[in-house]
């Protein structure tokens, strides 16, 4: 974590940050484009996870199974992901493979075909991820309940899209996307492993710097009003287990209200980890939650989740109703419990321990040079890199009356989603 | 590439510390100063194997509840203790054994290694805690039931081992869960819970001798008697006929499959062979030449791959998909097309070439977290491959030709007498 970073900014745009590791003959090459499900409009929900897939469907100097096989030869990892606010790729691979990532990301940043019966073969396989997802109950209530907190604000939709949208979006609107949103203007490329900085940097010069750049068209005015009453949505859907789940309006990751509402998570439902691959995170049992609803029989899991975003996304607890109880109760007590943390501060103690809980995590995270080039990419995404270099030392910056203040500001009942999802006998 | 990532990538005899303690504990240790951190990993005997037919669960609800309170500290302390150090703990069950994992900052190895001693010969299984974690593990099957993915996997085992433990679930049923006590809890760890076949795996920025010393202070004198032989089973056959059972789970968006055969145990010589065959069948680039004819061409699934999971007394060669409830049929039928082209013909000289070159590739990779080193040196013990064995592996690799492809294809796979399980909606309620 505490390795230099270099940061070099070619002439087209492209920021990329190098870090030196060599624990391991591995090197982890990552492309960040800002681009996700926030930059989606009406009737094109789920278009950026979807061109994020045709991006796999080749090139002419690397057809599609080509790709695969050149990757796969070389015993490397690679894999993308598409979120609210932006879509990665990233390849895992032996040191001296480092070139082949490099030419194959700057060859598909412009260079992708989209051939229309390559578009049409993975229509069917988006649609059946989104059905796997469907499958879980607790996919379907987070979907309504993203509906219910944003009401024109693109974090609304579903990452993965809607149905309807996945079935009427063209080639041409996928390539359309692409087009507008991957060049090197809008990208961040992090490297890190086994690697030499000045070499690396005329290679990565080299490849990307005659790739031109292209004004990316300025988002909407994205402002969305806090809600004005409190929402309550039910779910129904088959199996035994009932689940609730409550969702506020959280700060923006760039706030600093942002590391407050990390502490306060960490005190109410455990802490949580940035560690995406590998490093693991460490159990609630002492949470606050944990004590109040799993302890007293009333749930039979808890947790917690704050996502780091450009624009003010969502704070929110889930709960797993035991059988014998009700969300009515599990509701009351948290309700309980937020009213213990207005009236008696919080003591500087649980706020260092959640401060060393997340250090730990950090430790476990970087031993993986793929969880470091993550990291490297990830901040800049809603921040810098700084906001990671600086993450603990911000936590440990929180203090009972800014975690007061916090709780005053953000969970506010009147401003809430309030989502129940209950088991029904199944149609058959 | 650097002289010192080139050295210090790969574990063998130069930096594994192997030591078994008097009451059999073996211990192995590799040191590693690039992070300030720890992981720890251990199997012992006391799996669901032992497990009574009418309480199924018992091992894994045991290992689950030796957290729950032990001679000298309650539950909210034994966590207190490790949350506010920033550690995890766990046990958990399978069917050989009781596993445990662990991780810590390197200064906080010694809580990590007493809370471990403390749950193992110490837990007293308060009756509150039992029955709170009853209900959740109650809650869990339930859960478990409306998982298409979950269901056709144990529909899998039950078809592939009728007579084996390795066909049973290690969470039980809902009916076997209820029928356990606390005092089966008492019984079961009285009975099967001893040092002798216990191994101890520590990775991470700590010298051997400390671990060793460690250990040794905390469960050296540590014996049971009475933990003893495993039982005998019936040898695992074959299946004789096609076997197709579908579990119907309505309101659902997808089913998935789970079909195969059984595949070779982990210590047969022909292992690597099985291994690489596989990788070329579902596995290599985008789930292998299964992920090509199901996903890629037919875009049926977005996953269908292959699997060999290979145990102690056998194993099982299988493979996933998920599809549309209307594309069961057509998914298997197309995956039954290509086990039988993979039993007929050799695979190409450049799919074996690949997947040769994708195995000692990614070694490194696997190899780069102390959990990845961990969990290595734990198959390098239970296995009895040899602390050299990742240093041999490249070797071991490369001599594998496509012609032991074909002889392991041909002895292992039969298209015509498959366990095909399936579980979702019947395809006129999907989606």
């Amino acid at each position: 974590m505490t390795d230099p970073i270099t940061l070099i900014n070619l002439k087209n745009g492209l920021k990329v940050l190098l870090k030196e590791i060599h624990t391991s003959p591995i090197i982890s090459h990552w492309v960040w484009y800002r681009v996700g499900s926030r930059y989606e409009t009406p009737g094109k929900t789920g278009i950026s996870h979807w061109v994020e897939h045709m991006q796999f469907k080749g090139t002419p100097t690397f057809p599609a199974g080509v790709l695969d096989r050149a990757i796969s030869r070389d015993g490397g990892l690679w894999n993308a992901f598409t979120h609210l606010d932006w879509t990665t790729f990233f390849e895992t691979m032996p040191a001296d493979k480092v070139d082949l990532s490099i030419g194959l990301e700057a060859d598909r940043m412009i260079n992708s075909i989209y051939d229309k019966d390559e578009v049409d073969s993975e229509r069917t396989v988006i649609i059946s991820e989104r059905e796997g997802n469907e499958n879980d109950p607790l996919f379907k209530l987070e979907e309504a309940m993203q509906l219910a907190a944003f009401k024109f604000h693109p974090y609304r939709n579903e990452v993965l899209g809607s149905i309807e949208d996945l079935r009427a979006i063209t080639r041409d609107d996928l390539y359309g996307h692409y087009r507008t949103y991957y060049n090197p203007a809008n990208a961040v490329l992090a490297l890190t492993g086994d690697f030499n900085t000045d070499e690396m940097i005329k290679k990565i010069s080299d490849q990307y710097e005659p790739i031109q750049a292209a004004p990316v068209p300025p988002l909407a005015d994205l402002k969305e009003p806090p809600l004005e009453q409190e929402e309550r949505i039910e779910v129904n859907g088959p199996g035994e287990t009932t689940y609730l789940e409550m969702t506020w309006r959280a700060p923006a990751a760039s706030e600093e209200d942002f590391f407050t509402m990390t502490v306060l998570d960490s005190l109410m439902t455990g802490p949580s980890s940035l560690n995406m691959f590998g490093g693991g995170g460490i159990s609630n049992k002492t949470s606050r939650l944990y004590r109040a609803l799993v302890e007293k029989e009333m749930a039979v899991s808890i947790n917690g989740s704050l996502q780091a975003t450009i624009g003010p996304y969502l704070y929110g607890i889930t709960a797993t109703v035991r059988p014998d109880s009700s969300p009515e109760k599990v509701l009351q007590t948290i309700d309980d419990e937020i009213a213990r943390l207005l009236d008696a501060p919080v003591t500087q103690e649980e706020i260092d321990r959640a401060a060393k809980q997340a250090r730990a995590m950090f430790v476990y995270g970087s031993e993986n040079i793929t969880n470091q080039g993550f990291w490297l990419g990830y901040s800049e995404m809603f921040s810098d890199y700084d906001w990671f270099l600086n993450y603990v030392e911000n936590l440990e910056k929180v203090t009972p009356e800014k975690l007061l203040a916090a709780a005053r500001e953000y969970l506010i009942p009147q401003r809430r989603v309030i989502g129940i999802y209950r088991p029904q006998e199944a149609q058959s | 590439m650097s002289a010192e990532s080139q050295l210090t990538s790969i574990p063998g005899p130069h930096d594994i510390h192997r030591k078994v303690l008097k009451n059999g504990i073996t211990i192995l240790v590799r040191s590693n100063f690039h992070s300030a951190s720890v992981t720890l990993s251990g199997i012992l005997g006391a799996g669901s194997l032992y497990d009574p037919s009418d309480k199924l669960g018992l091992a894994n609800f045991t290992a689950l509840a030796l957290m729950r309170g032990t001679q000298k500290y309650d539950f909210q302390t034994i966590f207190d203790r490790l949350e506010s150090a920033g550690t995890s703990m766990g046990f958990g069950a399978s069917v050989h054994n009781t596993s445990v994992g662990g991780r810590a900052l390197a200064e906080d190895l010694p809580l990590l290694v007493e809370t471990l001693t403390d749950c193992i010969l110490h837990p007293v299984f308060p009756q509150q805690y039992f029955d709170r974690l009853k209900n959740q593990l109650l809650t869990g099957l339930a859960i478990r039931a409306q998982d298409t993915a979950g269901m056709a996997s144990l529909t899998f085992d039950k078809l592939l081992f009728p007579q084996h433990p390795y066909g049973l679930p290690e969470d039980g049923y809902p009916e076997t869960l209820a029928a356990i006590s606390r005092q089966d809890l008492v019984d079961f760890h009285q009975a099967h819970y001893g040092p002798l076949n216990m191994v101890i795996v520590v990775v991470g920025a700590v010298e051997a001798d400390k671990v060793f010393d460690l250990f040794e202070n905390h469960l050296g004198s540590w014996t049971n008697p009475q933990a003893g032989q495993e039982p005998q089973f019936p040898p695992i056959q074959p299946p004789g006929s096609t076997l197709r059972e579908h579990i119907h789970i309505p309101g659902k968006s997808q089913a998935d499959i789970v079909m195969g055969t059984l595949g070779p145990k982990r210590n047969v010589p022909e292992y690597l062979a099985v291994s690489l065959g596989n990788n070329i069948l579902g596995q290599f680039g985008m789930m292998g030449r299964i992920g090509e004819v199901v996903r890629e061409k037919a875009g049926l699934a977005y996953y269908a791959s292959t699997s060999v999971n290979a145990w102690i007394e056998g194993g099982s060669w299988e493979v996933s998909a998920g599809v549309n409830p209307a594309n069961i049929e057509r998914a298997i039928n197309l995956i039954i097309e290509e086990l039988r082209r993979f039993k007929d013909e050799p695979v190409l000289q450049s799919e074996l070439e690949d997947s040769k070159a994708n195995y000692i590739g990614r070694l490194p990779l696997a190899l780069e977290s102390n959990a990845g080193v961990a969990n290595a040196l734990l198959n390098l013990e239970r296995f009895n491959l040899g602390l050299d064995y990742y240093q041999r592996y490249p070797q071991l690799v490369n001599e594998v030709t496509v012609e032991q492809v074909l002889q392991v294809a041909q002895r292992y796979l039969d298209p015509e007498k498959l366990v095909i399980a399936s579980a979702g909606p019947l395809a006129a309620t999907g989606s």
